[in-house]
């Protein structure tokens, strides 16, 4: 491709962050050394450097890392590396909320503000930490710091939270949980003088996972949780791998027989039978045969943002080789010799956990060419988002692995037909993921007498807010929501529960007089909320909720990608009706904007491109409906 | 291999050389026709070809932004949906293939509110003055966007003027990727645009947002020949505009053919009182797709210089 | 599959490239053959840095590897061409390890550009002025030709040769008799029949001896046999090769007519000067495109005060010299021309207006045009004469390199501007920059240079001087001008007019030159 870049130069060390992601440049033209005889004479990389696109992603996040910032040297390097035009590139790296494009100090301290923290002092923190360190966005400590709200940092179990992040030659990563002034203060002077922990933050399983350790308690999902540092020999110990022996000797009409009789749906969100989309896959295979360039993906998506949600990055860092088993048995039913974790890029001990399980699980033939010597073909790579809720949607997902703009695409095709590189994808939820191994060993139709007749099995969910001992919870299905708020000790805050936010933004509020619903889908469904990514937050009476709709409203005019007009437009005319509404300075009344709210959501449901467009002004709605909030 | 025969003589230049049979472009398999109902009447087209395809069949009017016949469907706009019978949400028109059995409606309440919706967020935060569909959309899906205020958020910005043939106006800009795709795989290549940011806040831009002199443009011009708002304008335009000297009305098109290589693209000439104001290209032209190059595109102005400044 | 072979379409054919690129994003596979890497060579699959001039060797080693690697269409051959024998024998000494020598392409790169063009389902070779503006213009085209006949990657769709045309109407001007030999449809003038025709026709005598090229024309002013010249339209006084001697002949003419839209370095030297209408938006008519498609050209805007359309000034000084050929109406003209060149028979306005253009031949109107030429070689028994093999020989540039004279100095185009830039200098390009001299930043390291540096570029024939840019397109010892800015630098004071005896195109593409630093500013020479 001709390119054109401006004159700006990459540093050595731009140049190292992106070689250590592409490797050393193989000629002149690719951005190495020339080689006057060679390269003068011939190039032979035109159009197979391209195919390389979806090594965008990992680089900018080393540029980011090493750098502070994606600069305009290092865009130049990359698009040269890579092909691909830096416009482009500087298009990509503009979408991801963790990349800078502008020159930023090495150390960031993210604060979250998001709902869940909101109810812990979070405002009180951020208003304490302007005192102390001067306005969000602008750089402390002799300006190699600064501070900056976040969205949610899914530590909800822990709030408030904070992450701080320290660029340079060994970059770190930090988690702080519950966070204070102090805490933060002192983290980011030790950031800036060097001082981080290698470890960005540890699992206290007695904290996040009250259930753990209970003997008293049949935990399905959440047995093995408990380890500081789970290893695949612990995991072995526990029965691990069973399941991929034996889903080996039933091959993948087996597994997907099995995995229909349990009735999985997917854990994510969007409650779509598991083994449906295997099955899509699975009847494809022979094509794969006929044509040596088609491939099957299996995709993990880890990418958890919905605020509230917290659930796989604590399966992910307790019992990460489960997630592990589940995708190389989806893959073996898919027909996938190729997965990817997409991981979110605020976890970093999830992304740690996972990048050394699979490390391990390599060595032990548990993944590669020849699975415990079977003959099974499947690997997985880990790849990070960079801040954007929206890569959670899976075809957004995709165009992010790909080295393109996390936008949605419209379907169909649907991933099973087209998805990754346009090939035929299985995207899995880390949850869903889970329940596999466990489906496969019991035998689906004994997994089925979990749950009631159409919500089937397990399901963990993540209790914050005003709730006595936040965290997550496992329970069979079926069980009511005032049960699972009990097994939580109960109303927090000050006793008196005003709302429950059930399935998290795109879900919906409940008020006490429903918390006898049973938690599945089709009771949820009833009284018009959902169980989304098992979102249970609380808010005692003392919270303004409309406060909590605006911090909702913001959240979504924050993360909307921008692609489609209802979305786009929607989601900010939105939180403007509300900012009215919540001062009191409506045009004409208060109902006039409802209406309006209410419109424009029928709009964004019916016309938005995906998921979070269509569900952007669910939660708001929800509330409008049971409580006068504007009258 | 044996010596050829002897039957053949050599060409001679003097003599013609007999003619040979017609050639053709290989066959392509015939598509199957695939009927749908549109409004309650039923239709046919070819498998592949998109309910917008249907809907014109039928002289339905549908209204669209960001889709061009040249260009790759992106259905961001989504003032083309239509209410699938069967789906969940509403559908794009523009790119949503059509499947045997399909039942749409294109004016249901559902389908006239959407479309109402996002012109009204379009014409809230976008300055569509010289966007030519608008005026008949609005009236036609009754849209007022004005109920959203005077305050409300808008893409509104200096306008950007960093050479002498383009001129950029983002206060204008719907974000329809139009111009992206003319600038990049959809036909010149050059990529020297794309979107940037998130959210409200995505943009068309160069990296870094760098004036376009410093940028790979090449000044084609085909991602204003493709922009459907006057967002981006040749400053040939852009100058008669500001002086109040524009008139469309007063202007004749000519097709012609281009002097500046041996490609052949066709030329519009826009002339207004015997000048050249602008050079386009028909969309439906085999040859350019309605692309052109700087130079087809900009380089008429000798035309436009008296004899006597003629050097 | 395209070979791009010494044409950099990016910059001179940007529409046809958007089609080639369609193609490559479809999987085509294209191959540059270029001296430097440019724009378009950054597209290749491959890209072919070739030694300026040696298109010859890498041909006939290509065409050697195919054969030897049993690749060769063998029932093509046999049914379509004649004189395989004697080219497979002429290329038996171009080994792939000689290509490399003469090329400086590696060996292993051309086997596989072999390989991959004889396998190719489908394969076009493409060229432009790399091929054309050498002093073997005409063998560069036929060692191109024998690799198509070589693999029968010709008479097909989706194969074939193709020549991309500089100007809108360079193929148009051969359709229509602007060539030494030919009447309008390549009909040959010395072929009494066909003469006839058209004498019958224009109640005139045609002389029936072919007549000169341009470079025929300069050597025959400076034997005193030519000494007035009419010039429609060109502006020989800064494109020819060998600036100097093109001055001192022009000047030395006893009656020279310039026709033109612009007063040009030619139309100083005229005796009379025909101002004309801009040919493509100031008066009716046709031309015919690169892939033979005659297409209509339309009176956009009225011609300034005091010049006219070219026609109308030929029907003027045809009325003065006696003949008066009534009312210019160029419809009329053309259906003159297509009843009496049967190739464009069937072309009548209507139909061209209707089809948008149509290409040739076209006999009649009930024919549609063709797509591709030379469908008859695929018939069997074959249809007209056998299409023959020529081997030919590779011979360096005439300018020869040496410790004087050590860089090859190569010629070309850029995006925005055309020729001598006098339409395109009128407008204001963004891209436009102040001509340079390119050098590879070897050479600006070995010759201790500053981008922007002023240096004296000197050839056997003259000197200019030009400011210094460091292109890491080029490799060291190739140097690059434009021929766009004759007022800044004088590029063919350095060309050499060293010219193909049977096309007439001058060498723009090999010149030695030196470089010297120039310590004193100065202007050009």
């Amino acid at each position: 491709m001709d390119l054109h870049f401006t004159g700006a130069e990459p540093t050595p060390a731009e140049r190292a962050a992106v070689d250590s992601v592409l490797g050393d440049p193989e000629s002149g033209w690719d951005g190495g050394e020339r080689c006057p005889e060679l390269d003068g004479h011939t190039a032979s990389d035109g159009q197979q450097r391209n195919l390389r696109r979806d090594r965008l992603l990992p680089a900018l996040h080393a540029i980011q890392s090493r750098v502070g910032w994606i600069t305009p040297g290092a865009v130049n390097y990359t698009g040269l590396r890579l092909d691909i035009p830096p416009a482009e590139v500087y298009g990509v790296a503009s979408f991801y909320g963790m990349f800078s494009l502008s020159a930023r100090p090495p150390v960031v301290a993210h604060v979250c503000d998001d709902i869940a923290c909101l109810t812990c002092g979070a405002e009180g923190l951020c208003q304490e930490l302007e005192k102390q360190l001067g306005p969000a966005g602008t750089p402390c400590s002799a300006r190699r710091a600064v501070w900056q709200r976040s969205a949610c940092l899914g530590l909800c179990e822990r709030a408030p939270a904070a992450m701080i992040t320290r660029a340079g030659e060994t970059p770190r990563e930090r988690v702080l949980a519950p966070a204070s002034v102090g805490d933060i203060v002192s983290a980011l002077n030790d950031a800036v003088e060097d001082r981080m922990p290698a470890q960005p933050d540890s699992l206290n399983a007695q904290l996040s996972v009250p259930q753990a350790g209970s003997v008293d308690l049949d935990l399905h999902l959440l047995r093995r949780i408990g380890s500081s540092n789970p290893s695949l020999e612990d995991y072995q110990r526990q029965g691990g791998y069973e399941a991929l022996r034996k889903a080996l000797d039933l091959g993948p009409d087996g597994v997907i027989r099995e995995v229909a009789a349990a009735k999985l749906l997917g854990r994510g969100g969007a409650a779509f039978p598991a083994a449906k989309k295997w099955e899509a896959l699975h009847v494809q295979r022979h094509l794969l045969k006929e044509n040596p360039g088609r491939k099957h993906y299996l995709i993990c998506n880890a990418d958890e943002s919905e605020p509230g949600t917290f659930k796989d990055r604590v399966l992910m860092e307790g019992d990460p080789f489960a997630v592990l088993e589940g995708m190389t048995i989806a893959a073996l039913a898919a027909g996938a010799e190729q997965g990817y974790i997409y991981l979110r890029g605020e976890y970093p001990l999830a992304a740690e956990r996972m990048q050394r399980a699979i490390h391990e699980a390599r060595h032990a033939d548990l993944l590669g060419d020849n699975v415990l010597g079977r003959g099974l073909k499947f690997d997985i790579e880990l790849r990070r988002g960079a801040g954007a809720y929206i890569c959670g949607e899976e075809t957004a997902l995709f165009n992010s692995i790909e080295g393109y703009r996390g936008e949605p695409r419209n379907k169909p095709p649907f991933p099973t037909q087209a998805g990754l590189f346009r090939q035929p994808t299985v995207v899995n939820n880390v949850e869903t993921l889970v329940n596999v191994p466990l489906i496969i060993r019991e035998g689906g139709a004994a997994y089925a007498k979990a749950g009631t007749a159409n919500s089937i099995g397990y399901r963990v969910f993540c209790l914050s807010g005003h709730v006595v001992r936040p965290g997550v919870y496992e329970i069979a299905m079926g069980v009511t929501l005032r049960s699972l708020i009990e097994l939580a000790g109960g109303v927090g805050g000050n006793g008196r529960l005003q709302a429950v936010l059930l399935g998290g933004a795109a879900g919906a509020f409940v008020s006490p007089k429903e918390l006898d619903t049973p938690l599945t889908f089709e009771d949820t469904r009833a009284i018009g909320a959902t169980l989304g990514s098992g979102v249970v937050m609380l808010f005692d009476d003392s919270v303004d909720l409309k406060k909590i709709l605006l911090r909702i409203a913001e959240f979504f005019r924050h993360e909307t990608c921008g692609q489609c007009v209802p979305c786009r437009v929607g989601v900010v005319r939105q939180e403007e009706a509300l900012q009215r509404l919540v001062a009191g300075k409506s045009f004409a009344t208060a109902a006039e904007d409802i209406n309006l709210l209410r419109q424009m959501g029928q709009a964004m449901r019916d016309a938005s491109i995906c998921g979070l467009g269509q569900t952007a002004s669910t939660a708001i709605e929800s509330a409008l409906s049971r409580w006068s909030l504007f009258s | 291999m044996s010596k050829p025969a002897e039957s053949a003589a050599a060409p001679t230049a003097l003599v013609p050389i007999p003619r040979g049979p017609v050639p053709h472009a290989p066959e392509s398999a015939r598509l199957r026709e695939i009927e749908i109902q549109v409004d309650g009447k039923a239709v046919s087209v070819p498998e592949g070809a998109t309910i917008l395809d249907a809907a014109r069949k039928l002289g339905i009017e549908t209204p669209t932004l960001c889709f061009l016949e040249t260009l790759t469907p992106v259905n961001v706009c989504r003032v083309c949906v239509v209410e699938l019978e069967g789906a969940r949400t509403l559908v794009p028109a523009c790119s949503r293939k059509v499947e045997p059995g399909m039942s749409v409606k294109t004016d249901s309440e559902r389908v006239r509110l959407s479309r109402k919706l996002v012109l009204e967020f379009l014409a809230s935060s976008v300055d569509v003055s010289t966007a030519p569909a608008f005026p008949e959309y609005m009236e036609r899906y009754d849209a007022h966007p004005e109920r959203f205020g005077k305050d409300n958020a808008t893409v509104a910005q200096p306008v950007k003027i960093d050479n002498d043939l383009y001129v950029r106006d983002y206060s204008k800009c719907i974000l329809c990727y139009k111009c992206v795709e003319a600038c990049g795989i959809d036909a010149q290549n050059t990529f020297a645009i794309a979107v940037a940011g998130r959210g409200f806040t995505a943009h068309i831009a160069t990296e870094f947002d760098v004036p376009l002199p410093d940028s790979a443009c090449v000044y084609c011009g085909n991602c204003i020949g493709v922009c459907p708002t006057g967002a981006l304008m040749f400053k040939s335009e852009y100058d008669m505009r500001q002086a109040g000297t524009w008139d469309e009305s007063r202007q004749t098109r000519t097709d012609t053919i281009c002097p500046y290589c041996g490609v052949g693209c066709d030329l519009t000439i826009h002339a207004q009182d015997d000048k050249i104001v602008r050079v386009t290209s028909p969309l439906d032209n085999s040859v350019t797709h309605g692309n052109l190059c700087i130079k087809g595109r900009f380089g008429w102005q000798f035309v436009e210089v008296q004899p006597a400044e003629k050097k | 599959m395209v070979l791009l072979w010494g044409s950099n379409a990016r910059e001179t054919h940007p529409i046809f490239f958007h089609h080639l690129l369609k193609g490559v994003r479809h999987g085509a596979k294209l191959y540059v053959m270029d001296p430097r890497r440019t724009s378009s060579a950054q597209w290749g699959d491959v890209w072919l840095g070739l030694n300026v001039g040696s298109d010859i060797s890498l041909a006939n080693a290509m065409g050697r590897e195919i054969i030897a690697a049993g690749l060769a269409n063998e029932k093509f051959i046999k049914n379509a061409t004649s004189g395989f024998d004697a080219y497979k024998a002429h290329v038996e000494e171009y080994t792939l390890e000689r290509a490399e020598r003469d090329t400086g392409v590696p060996a292993q790169v051309i086997r596989e550009t072999a390989h991959a063009y004889a396998r190719a389902e489908r394969a076009q070779i493409c060229w432009t002025l790399g091929i054309t503006e050498h002093h073997n213009a005409v063998d560069n085209v036929l060692s191109l030709i024998n690799l198509a006949l070589l693999t029968g990657h010709v008479g097909r769709y989706g194969s074939g040769v193709n020549p991309l045309r500089g100007q809108n109407n360079v193929q148009g001007g051969g359709d229509m008799g602007a060539i030494p030999d030919r009447l309008p449809g390549f009909q040959h003038v010395e072929n009494n029949e066909l003469r006839g025709k058209f004498e019958r026709a224009w109640g005139v005598a045609i002389p029936p001896k072919r007549g000169w090229h341009l470079t025929d024309m300069f050597n025959a002013m400076e034997r005193g046999e030519l000494t007035t010249l009419y010039v429609l339209g060109e502006n020989p006084a800064d494109s020819e090769a060998d600036r100097h001697r093109c001055l001192k002949l022009l000047r030395g003419l006893e009656f020279m007519v310039v026709q033109d839209m612009f007063y040009t370095k030619t139309a100083e030297l005229a005796t009379v000067v025909l101002p004309a209408a801009a040919g493509w938006c100031e008066s009716e008519g046709t031309v015919t495109s690169s892939e033979r498609r005659v297409q209509r050209v339309r009176r956009a805007v009225p011609p300034p005060a005091g010049t006219r359309d070219d026609m109308e000034i030929i029907f003027e000084l045809a009325r003065r010299m006696g003949r008066d050929w009534g009312k210019l109406d160029s419809e009329k003209l053309w259906d003159e021309m297509r009843a009496l060149s049967p190739m464009h028979g069937g072309m009548s306005y209507a139909r061209l207006e209707e089809m948008g253009g149509i290409q040739w031949p076209c006999y009649d109107e009930s024919h549609p045009g063709e797509m591709f030429l030379h469908s008859r070689l695929w018939q069997e028994p074959l249809i007209g004469p056998r299409a023959p093999f020529s081997p030919v020989e590779f011979v360096p540039p005439v300018d020869k390199l040496d410790e004087q004279y050590p860089i090859r100095l190569t010629t070309g185009r850029r995006l925005d501007s055309y020729n001598t830039n006098v339409q395109t200098g009128l407008y204001a390009s963004p891209l436009r920059q102040p001509e340079t001299l390119d050098l590879s930043p070897e050479d600006g390291a070995h010759y201790k240079l500053e981008e922007g540096e002023r240096v004296r570029v000197s050839s056997r024939r003259g000197s200019v001087v030009a400011p210094v840019r460091f292109d890491p397109g080029l490799r060291r010892g190739l140097a690059f001008l434009t021929t766009h800015f004759h007022d800044q630098v004088a590029t063919n004071d350095l060309t050499i007019d060293a010219s193909d005896p049977k096309s007439g195109t001058s060498e723009f593409k090999a010149t030695a030159i030196r470089i010297e630093k120039e310590l004193t500013p100065s202007q050009g020479d």
